[in-house]
């Protein structure tokens, strides 16, 4: 095998020997510094479409998130990568809607709730890290030394982890700061679609503020055509009719 | 070489029938009373009926509205083949006490080999007397007993016995040789394919013997490979052998506390042999459990049972941990025992061959660390804190949100009835927050007076500042954008889950969204579109 690639040098003109040679030397080099680096390869989960603007760069694997303003916001986040396999948490959140995350496209059976994890909070959270890809947690009381703990755990783990609140060390905040919604007016129609303003502040980088309209569906489910009827369709019986009486 | 003579190969047999078993099952499993009428029915027939029923005039095969009206007091009872089988088992555990080898025909009739016995007892007689002996000692419902040359055989001489007996315990014996015979003067109904009694009865076949008179290559011609198995059944060759079952290893493992124990550490301590006992058990016959069910009994006598599943298999330290959620029910990791426990049995429900549950060559599957954190997280907060949700059916969101603990199976789909229209359900998006039980709120019209809706659903003014005291108390939101009422009236035919309530969807000048339900002229927050 080396024997015909040497000959094949050999064969060929001088100028094609030389730049294979300098291609070859680029490469190893490549795999050295592959091999040298001390950071690791950041890994980002997938976003969906409308999230994207807010988080160019992605969702990162094993980064800690704040999220204030909105759940709905944080479980669009988690919506993506719950479809593309991932195991989903959410700790201390006793009054989540699972219709709105199954609604959103996050997979109910990926989906794993610890509504209330009373006093032990932090040991709940890393428990839950250790194993879901993805676990938002409303915030408790946590000193900046237990925060950076779990913070090292999380990058090793490489999950990610979603504060419904103010965190001290997150890698990014997000901040909902006003909110519109369309559909409803004085006495008819119903709530349908969201527009929200956020602003980003990533570790080391400006505030950025950018308006985004709030996916309601997972963007398969508003492909299909089932999802695309209007909504209030499925209202034969007058007497339990929503909106029946609004216009 | 001439062939084996037929009656040769047919095994001495001794059957014994437990008559309407279902009946006694349903009455020792579920306590129905001892001395009434009672049915066992199966989709709307009757397929057993107690003594007392049958003196009123209750047949087996009878509809049970026509049942009903020949008995008015009949108690009637779903037929459950579980139960009947379980309640056999300890029967033939104290048959098997005194003639080894039994084969369980159906739950109530089995069979044994004859002569073994025979000849240990010093005769057939004395050995069907010592079976029923053991089984009245026990106190065991009373039998009777066949004995013949052929299991067919014995079956109709012991159905023969509780016809010609009225003292209960019963033994019709029909001497070697002399099966042909017995059988032949019995009714063309006792053939052992039923459904060709009718017809046989037209042909001119009134007896056994009628039909066993045929000719073999006949009867095979007319009525195919089971008419010929019923042809020479009815000639007393019942060639099928006695099949004894090999009596199931009992894997159930209990330990009895003395005194009884009140702290549920002590108690989950002294378990951790038991429970590796058990699991070893399982393991050196090549099984594993899937599901166990842990029965505590407390000095006082109360019995707790549950059953627990596992979505692959349990380990001793696992076992352990769900003695420990079934002790500590709500009451926390602290919360003291309400009484002493004197007893806890533990049984495997379910199991599964070893095989099945290797770990594959590379380590475990993803999934299995997965339900290994999350058992960590349930043995630190409980059995009922870590949740994983499906999707259920109703018009409030709370109905529309199902929890299941992380483990055990969910309910059933056609009880979630999850995919039905359900009309009046909210439409999408849905919100994110929904409050279980609702919050209390006030709503006001711009004249300061609470807004409601009458009797015909109208509105008594438009809304205009609504107050959520619970999240944030005096503070006032002005609604900018409104609809409703949207109503919700369901189940008025049933009192404990009717609801008579109106919806509101409500923005106010935050932006955000609320589900207002004004039920009872009570305003509340049903959910948060945040």
């Amino acid at each position: 095998m080396f024997e015909n690639s040497c000959v094949a040098v050999l064969l060929g003109s001088r100028s094609s020997a030389l730049a294979e040679r300098s291609e070859v030397r680029e490469e190893l080099q490549a795999r050295i510094r592959q091999m040298q680096s001390t950071r690791l390869p950041e890994r980002s989960l997938p976003l969906l479409d409308e999230l994207r603007p807010l988080l160019p760069e992605g969702l990162r694997a094993g980064a800690t998130y704040s999220v204030t303003g909105s759940t709905s916001l944080a479980l669009a986040l988690l919506a993506a990568p719950s479809r593309e396999g991932a195991w989903c948490g959410m700790l201390g959140l006793p009054h989540l809607g699972t219709e709105a995350a199954a609604g959103l496209g996050i997979e109910l059976d990926r989906l794993v709730l610890v509504p209330d994890a009373g006093a032990r909070w932090l040991g709940v959270a890393a428990a839950m890290t250790e194993v879901l890809g993805l676990v938002v947690a409303a915030p408790s009381r946590v000193t900046p030394a237990e925060a950076s703990r779990l913070a090292a755990r999380l990058r090793q783990r490489e999950s990610t982890l979603i504060v419904l609140g103010p965190w001290p060390q997150a890698d990014a905040v997000l901040r909902a700061t006003a909110s519109d919604w369309s559909g409803l007016g004085r006495g008819h129609g119903h709530l349908m679609s969201r527009r929200l303003r956020v602003e980003t502040v990533s570790r080391g980088g400006r505030p950025r503020s950018r308006v985004i309209t709030l996916p309601t569906r997972g963007t398969d489910a508003a492909a299909s055509p089932a999802a695309t009827e209007p909504p209030l369709r499925l209202a034969p019986d007058p007497t339990a009719t929503p909106a029946a009486h609004a216009s | 070489m001439p062939p084996e003579s037929p009656v040769e190969t047919v095994v001495r047999t001794m059957v014994l029938w437990f008559p309407d078993w279902p009946v006694v099952a349903a009455r020792s499993i579920h306590g129905l009373p001892p001395a009434a009428s009672v049915a066992v029915i199966d989709r709307g027939i009757v397929i057993a009926c107690s003594a007392e029923a049958r003196q009123e005039g209750v047949r087996r095969g009878l509809r049970v509205r026509e049942a009903q009206l020949r008995s008015p007091a009949l108690t009637v009872h779903p037929h459950d083949p579980e139960t009947d089988a379980r309640a056999f088992d300890p029967v033939i555990a104290a048959i098997e006490q005194v003639i080894p080898g039994v084969q369980l025909i159906r739950p109530g009739l089995c069979a044994v080999r004859a002569r073994g016995a025979a000849r240990y007892y010093g005769g057939e007689e004395q050995a069907a007397t010592a079976v029923l002996d053991r089984l009245l000692h026990e106190g065991h419902p009373p039998a009777v007993v066949g004995i013949a040359d052929g299991r067919y055989t014995a079956e109709q001489a012991a159905m023969q016995a509780l016809l010609g007996d009225t003292e209960g315990q019963a033994i019709a014996i029909v001497p070697p040789g002399a099966s042909p015979a017995f059988l032949a003067a019995l009714p063309i109904e006792a053939v052992d394919a039923p459904e060709l009694a009718p017809l046989l009865r037209r042909l001119g076949a009134r007896t056994l013997g009628d039909f066993a008179a045929l000719d073999a290559s006949d009867v095979r011609a007319r009525f195919g490979e089971e008419g010929a198995a019923a042809h020479e059944r009815a000639a007393g060759l019942d060639r099928r052998p006695v099949i004894p079952r090999l009596p199931p290893r009992d894997f159930d493992s209990g330990i009895d506390f003395e005194p009884p124990l009140d702290r549920v550490d002590q108690i989950a301590f002294a378990l951790r042999a038991v429970a590796e006992r058990c699991a070893g058990g399982l393991t050196s016959a090549g099984l594993v459990c899937t599901g166990i069910r842990v029965t505590v009994t407390s000095d006082r006598g109360e019995r707790s049972e549950r059953e627990w599943n596992h979505p692959r298999h349990f380990t001793p330290a696992e076992i352990v941990d769900r003695v420990r959620w079934q002790l500590q029910g709500s009451g926390g990791v602290e919360g003291g025992l309400e009484s002493p426990i004197a007893r806890v049995v533990i049984s495997p429900t379910r199991v599964d061959a070893i095989s099945h549950h290797e770990e594959g060559l590379w380590g475990r599957s993803p999934d299995e660390r997965i339900h290994h954190g999350l058992s960590r997280i349930q043995s630190m907060l409980g059995h009922e804190a870590v949740l994983t949700a499906v999707p259920g059916g109703g018009r409030l969101l709370a109905e529309r949100r199902v929890l299941v603990p992380w483990g055990d199976a969910p309910p059933p789909r056609e009880r979630l009835a999850a995919d039905r229209p359900w009309p009046g359900s909210l439409p999408e998006p849905a919100p994110a927050t929904v409050y279980d039980p609702p919050l209390a709120a006030t709503v006001l019209d711009d004249g300061e007076s609470s807004v409601d809706v009458d009797r015909r659903g109208r509105l008594s003014a438009e809304l205009a500042w609504i107050s959520i005291d619970e999240l944030q108390p005096r503070r006032r939101r002005r609604v900018t954008a409104w609809a409703g009422p949207w109503p919700l009236r369901q189940r008025w035919w049933d009192p404990a889950r009717a609801r008579r309530a109106d919806r509101f969807q409500v923005l106010d000048d935050d932006g955000e969204g609320w589900l207002l339900l004004l039920e009872q002229h009570r305003w509340r927050v049903e959910a948060h579109y945040d």
